[in-house]
């Protein structure tokens, strides 16, 4: 295995390792349990970013979008009292493609900044859609009656088991983005972003492989949106909104682009930060906003290029 | 709705669309020069509405603000490019939206946290005050219409800059093709440097209009920057001539949109949900004519750059 890859499965594991323990090890209590299971949902859904960024080359700037269309799946069933999640889980993932390969059908003809700005479009149209739903909470949200049940249990009420299912998410995302990464898939992916002329000299028509990995990777955000829902039991428009996938693509690139244990290091960074640097201060956001400027000028390559030219 | 009440919504809308030009230019110069994605443009221009409201109860007078605000936006603009900008332009889009967004964190935080989270009132000038007479019976306040006014001088001003002085086809050149303008021996970042300064100060500009007009409060700034990029988008990246016809467009569609659409929903809907969705409807309609519009010319509407 290269030095690179080394690290980066080093990291990843040492993560989801202290992440599985962690509840027995005195850090069982119902609010260390919220932190972790928001650690581990945005985790995924930034692992599926990076996937998509790193790997693709497609900066989306509407990725929360994804996600919201899962937590929504989930808040429209519970109104209607459906909450199995044989019910749940097929609609919200199909909800999720759905609107993914609708959004990215047309995103992907554009390229650069115009990729970034047009799937921030169809976010805000998701965003603004949720919150003309007035009979699922409109602006204000909705909360939700029950969390979902699996097959007829309410297993997902127990904190413990809802941690390990997180987790178990988040090692089935990053799996999945690692394995496609790694195949032919993901090869014609990387050699469409380094050089779209090529690429197709040699026979690959980026377009399908680029959409697919669109569909893909806002699937997953999608079920990421479903166990968020779930977490909070409360779901809103602001979940689509362009500020949370700004927060994703700074978990990402906090993290390090272009390696998957990245966007697991920067989530869990992201959300220690956030919620440790308000308790300083009302106005948190004063030292957290120079904090990002100077971890982009001066970490290249992000906590792991950081970590990685360290040991190097 | 009735033709009065269409014609006032329409001056908002092109009112709207001059505001967001003014913002627009400097973003879409910036962009097209550098190729610099500057998310903190927008608190730019919320910075220039807080500098305006200050400085106007200071002095006491709306135009001391205002001619004071200008430079000091200005300089505001320079010390944010010396500091941190400089630092982003050889660096991937990913990380000047990041470094960029935590300018963005910081400045609003920073405006609550010397001015409050309350929204200022800035009061209307005492020379600009009352209406003018539209239609029988239909007043329309003087001062957006020197606002309009003030912004299509401003617009005519930076067309005439950018198409037919020498500074102007440096900055047009720079944004068709920059390697080729420095290997001529031109000093790009300088010229940057100027053009990064002239937009944070239209910016300002742009926020001490709008102060006496839409309340001046931290966050102001992030709608407008959000919308500037649809309209440098639509309108084509570098291209100011694009900027203002697509200002024109967004400034027009969103005013209008959220005054028609709840009445075109009345037809289909109930009134309360009508006037929900509709809203929506509204709010989505200039992001439905961006995807439209990318999705048919994906270079927007006056590309610049050849390639």
């Amino acid at each position: 295995m290269p030095r690179g890859l080394r690290l980066d499965v080093a990291i990843t594991l040492l993560v989801l390792a202290a992440l599985a323990l962690a509840p027995l090890l005195g850090f069982g209590a119902n609010h260390y349990l919220t932190l972790f299971a928001r650690i581990m949902i945005l985790a995924a859904a930034a692992v599926s970013l990076s996937f998509l960024v790193g790997g693709a080359g497609l900066a989306s700037l509407g990725h929360a979008a994804a996600m919201g269309v899962g937590a929504y799946a989930v808040a429209i069933l519970d109104a209607h009292r459906l909450t199995d999640i044989a019910i749940v889980l097929p609609v919200a993932l199909a909800a999720a493609a759905l609107f993914s390969l609708l959004t990215g059908a047309i995103a992907i003809r554009t390229e650069g900044v115009n990729f970034i700005m047009i799937t921030l479009a169809f976010g805000q149209m998701a965003f603004f859609t949720a919150s003309s739903l007035a009979a699922y909470g409109g602006d204000d949200g909705y909360t939700l009656y029950d969390r979902t049940e699996i097959l007829g249990s309410r297993l997902m009420e127990n904190r413990l088991f809802f941690h390990y299912l997180c987790l178990g998410f988040l090692v089935f995302c990053w799996g999945i983005c690692a394995m496609l990464l790694a195949s032919r898939f993901g090869r014609v992916l990387r050699a469409a972003r380094e050089n779209p002329l090529r690429a197709q000299a040699v026979g690959f028509a980026p377009y399908p492989y680029r959409l697919l990995a669109y569909v893909i990777a806002g699937t997953l955000a999608g079920l990421a949106g479903v166990l968020f829902a779930n977490a909070t039991e409360f779901v809103a428009p602001a979940y689509m909104s362009w500020q949370r996938s700004g927060e994703l693509i700074f978990m990402v690139i906090l993290g390090g682009l272009g390696r998957l244990s990245g966007a697991i290091l920067g989530a869990v960074l992201f959300v220690l930060l956030e919620s440790w640097l308000p308790s300083l201060t009302t106005h948190w956001k004063m030292i957290f906003g120079p904090l990002l400027i100077l971890a982009v000028l001066f970490m290249r390559g992000g906590l792991v290029g950081f970590l990685g030219a360290r040991r190097g | 709705m009735s033709t009065g009440l269409f014609l006032v919504q329409a001056l908002n809308g092109l009112q709207l669309g001059i505001l967001l030009f003014l913002v627009a230019a400097g973003l879409t110069l910036v962009f097209g020069v550098m190729d610099f994605i500057n998310l903190a443009h927008g608190v730019q221009y919320m910075l220039g509405a807080y500098l305006g409201a200050a400085l106007a109860a200071a002095t006491g007078s709306f135009w001391l603000g205002l001619l004071l605000a200008l430079p000091a936006a200005l300089l505001f603009g320079l010390l944010l490019e010396v500091l941190v900008f400089r630092h982003l332009y050889d660096r991937d889009h990913l990380s000047q939206v990041l470094a960029t967004f935590g300018v963005i964190l910081f400045l609003n935080q920073a405006v609550k946290a010397i001015w409050g989270a309350a929204p200022l009132q800035v009061p209307v000038p005492a020379l600009l005050e009352g209406g003018v007479v539209l239609m029988p019976g239909l007043q329309y306040p003087l001062y957006r219409i020197a606002v309009l006014v003030a912004g299509i001088a401003v617009a005519l001003g930076l067309w005439f800059l950018v198409e037919r002085t020498r500074i102007g086809m440096l900055v047009r050149a720079g944004a068709s093709n920059a390697p080729m303008v420095s290997a001529l021996g031109v000093d790009i970042r300088r010229l940057f440097m100027l053009v990064f300064a002239f937009g944070a100060m239209l910016a300002g500009f742009a926020g001490v209009l709008a102060g006496p007009i839409f309340s001046v409060e931290p966050g102001m700034g992030d709608h407008v920057l959000i919308l500037a990029f649809v309209v440098i988008v639509i309108g084509g990246i570098g291209s100011i001539r694009g900027a203002f016809i697509a200002a024109l467009i967004v400034g027009l569609t969103d005013t209008l949109g959220k005054s028609l659409m709840p009445d075109f929903m009345r037809l289909f809907l109930d009134p309360s949900s009508a006037r929900q969705t509709g809203a929506a409807l509204a709010s989505m309609l200039v992001y439905i004519a961006m995807a439209a519009i990318l999705a048919f010319r994906p270079r927007g509407l006056f590309p610049v750059r050849g390639s």
